[in-house]
């Protein structure tokens, strides 16, 4: 995030899009509800008629992957309605005529043939979000989980900019991360890209100082992303894989695949609290701790560095993650002679110039954003201030492209997955949890009643749901959160995981999957199967 | 009897909640919220509200497990590490370090992606690390 979470409240105009807040975020879904009490216009867009909607003064809902279509419309009406922030324009950015030109081509009827929203609507989005003082967008995986999701991202980047939107208090472009340490696991380099604080692998300056620091020989070739791997593991290019803490075998778009991959490794290792459908598949298992059974640090979605502390002792003879990485390397061959964790947070201020600043004395007394260079600075809140961290903001021409994957005649039905409220991604945790395992015990699709009464279901029956990459059979509810031609499903249950079906299209530049768009036929059972009758009006 | 408080932070979505879990005699009896953290202002959603559950779920694993006759069974850590660093030597002498691919953790802390990154950086001289942000 560019802002911090308890400035949400104090915004006047907060712009929700690919956020199912109130399930995935709730105690950010409560700062909207506290500006809203404090009079904030709410504007969400999402397909969906999530729970947050009840709350919205606008709530448009965008065709699936339309996004970058309805941002453009949003900024044509802003720019000819002369509501964009000119001295902002001229001061912080540039590649501003680029994307004027461009946004001729959206004016808001355009607009709305693509996405499916009314011009009135886009027009209300562009004079709210224009003309409020403190705008912010809040965003998710419904934004980027597309195979155009860096597009998306950027268009709201080019909005908030357009606008002027952006290094003040309140504003901001605010990615809601949906794990507590992705931003973390971002920091210190567990990309194939950079090394810790996002210094580039390609760039020869950075090599030779994380080789002297490291002492060793390093390599300037990206690496490879997750699906790059999977397909390396499938190919013959990648022999042995060490997990840590993750369940591709869940997780990953066209997990039929995913597991026939992991089966091809010659040597798989996985460090884990649980025995995961990916662990079942390893030659080694070891038992890790969970976040309450040792000392460390993760970072949360506004970039608070946050300590966490050892409560208890991990069970039987489970050890820290940190101390299993040690041992592996130090039997390998390479030795890792840490005591603590906060021996490594002293290693990582020393090689991340945003955690410079950083130590345990300090964040004893309570959390503290990076970036913060040095022992005296409090750490930054709000990003993008006085300048941006290329300088000058750019802003990206883009034009609309659809999603990989349409409806069709053999699969009429779009699919858009997500979570439910008391589960959590491939629910490792939340199945082992009872209290959260019997607020929801079995997983279900949505379906519009309109679809339903095509393919002839009641609420509550079995069906199965079909996809290029494989089929579930799971409960449908019958309900009007989604809108005809579209039904949603999570991936919390192993046994009707949406992941069967999913599309593994990835963006160019950054490898998302295009989670939230795959088509799909949903088909009535012969089998007749008693129906049990389960009432969800909606949200 | 000893009752303790530890004030840590919640391992779920990324919103970064603080908690104080609460223990008797080295098991966890419940989770509060943290009142001082700015963020959750003495709050917590229903997953929070149960964390301790999974942590002390009898489902836990305790023990290293090799799959021995394609199986996995238990085995000592001594037997698993040796395992996995044999293994690894192996792969990285016959088909270079290229040939190995690590997933690191958006739920372990920063102090082990740190570590886990460095050991694939440094141990096979490969980038070919990443996680699940994507995903």
């Amino acid at each position: 995030m560019t802002n911090s979470i308890p400035e949400i409240e104090d915004a006047d105009c907060i712009f929700i899009i690919g956020s199912n807040t109130s399930v995935a975020h709730p105690l950010i879904a409560s700062r909207i509800y506290k500006a809203k009490a404090k009079g904030a216009k709410i504007i969400v867009a999402d397909p969906r008629r999530i729970h947050v909607t009840s709350v919205a003064d606008i709530h448009v809902r965008q065709k699936l992957g339309s996004d970058v279509a309805l941002i453009n419309g949003v900024m044509n009406v802003i720019l000819s309605k002369g509501l964009h922030d000119k001295a902002f324009i001229e001061e912080r950015t540039e590649g501003f005529e680029k994307l004027e030109q461009t946004l001729k081509n959206y004016p808001p009827e355009k607009a709305s043939e693509i996405t499916g929203v009314s011009p009135e609507d886009i027009e209300k989005i562009a004079i709210a979000f224009a003309s409020s003082d403190k705008s912010t967008i809040l965003y998710a995986m419904g934004i980027t989980q597309h195979s155009h999701g860096v597009d998306n991202v950027k268009s709201l980047a080019n909005l908030s900019m357009l606008t002027g939107k952006i290094g003040k208090p309140s504003c901001g472009v605010n990615p809601l991360r949906g794990q507590n340490n992705v931003q973390g696991a971002c920091d210190m380099g567990g990309l194939p890209n950079v090394y810790p604080a996002y210094q580039v692998v390609t760039d020869e300056n950075n090599r030779k100082k994380f080789e002297e620091l490291w002492n060793t020989q390093l390599s300037s070739k990206v690496g490879f992303t997750i699906m790059e791997m999977m397909h390396g593991l499938e190919d013959g290019s990648i022999k042995g894989m060490v997990i840590l803490g993750e369940n591709p075998a869940g997780s990953d778009p066209d997990v039929k695949h995913v597991k026939h991959a992991l089966e091809e490794a010659e040597f798989l290792a996985v460090i884990d609290i649980f025995l995961t459908d990916t662990a079942k598949i390893a030659d080694v298992v070891f038992p890790g701790a969970s976040f309450a059974e040792k000392d460390g640090t993760f970072s949360n979605t506004e970039r608070n560095v946050l300590r966490i502390r050892k409560a208890i002792n991990p069970p039987g003879e489970a050890r820290p993650d940190w101390q299993i990485i040690c041992d592996i390397s130090t039997r390998f061959g390479l030795p890792m002679t840490y005591e603590s964790p906060e021996e490594i947070f002293e290693e990582i201020a020393l090689v991340t110039p945003s955690y410079a600043g950083l130590n345990y004395a300090r964040l004893e007394n309570g959390p503290i954003p990076w970036p913060c260079p040095t022992n005296d600075h409090p750490g930054t809140p709000i990003l993008h201030k006085d300048r941006f961290t290329r300088g000058r903001g750019l802003f990206h021409a883009l034009e609309y492209r659809p999603p990989e994957e349409l409806a069709d005649e053999e699969f009429p039905i779009l699919l858009t997955t997500g979570r439910f409220f008391p589960h959590y991604h491939t629910g490792t945790m939340t199945h082992n949890s009872i209290t959260l395992e019997n607020e929801m015990s079995e997983g279900y699709i949505e379906i519009h009643p309109y679809d339903a009464k095509d393919i002839g279901l009641t609420s509550g029956e079995n069906c199965k749901i079909v996809s290029r990459r494989g089929e579930v059979i799971t409960k449908a509810v019958i309900t009007d959160i989604v809108e005809p031609g579209t039904i949603f499903m999570s991936f919390h249950f192993m046994e009707a995981n949406a992941n069967v079906l999913t599309n593994p299209a990835l963006d160019p530049i950054c490898k998302i999957p295009e989670y939230k768009v795959c088509a799909v036929r949903v088909e009535k059972l012969e089998e007749s199967n008693t129906p049990e009758i389960k009432a969800v009006i909606s949200a | 009897m000893k009752i303790e408080y530890v004030r840590t932070t919640c391992p779920y979505c990324g919103c970064g909640c603080e908690m104080l879990l609460e223990t008797v005699d080295g098991r966890i009896t419940q989770t509060l919220p943290s009142k001082t953290n700015p963020m959750n202002q003495g709050k917590l959603c229903i997953k929070g509200w149960n964390v301790h559950e999974f942590v002390q779920s009898p489902r836990r694993l305790t023990r290293p497990l090799l799959k021995k006759d394609g199986v996995l069974q238990e085995a000592s850590w001594d037997e698993a590490l040796n395992f996995t660093a044999s293994r690894l030597q192996e792969i990285k002498t016959k088909h270079g370090g290229d040939s190995m691919a690590f997933l690191s953790s958006a739920k372990c802390s920063n102090e082990e992606n740190y570590l886990f990154q460095k050991f694939c950086r440094v141990g096979f001289g490969t980038n070919n690390v990443d996680h699940c942000a994507r995903l």
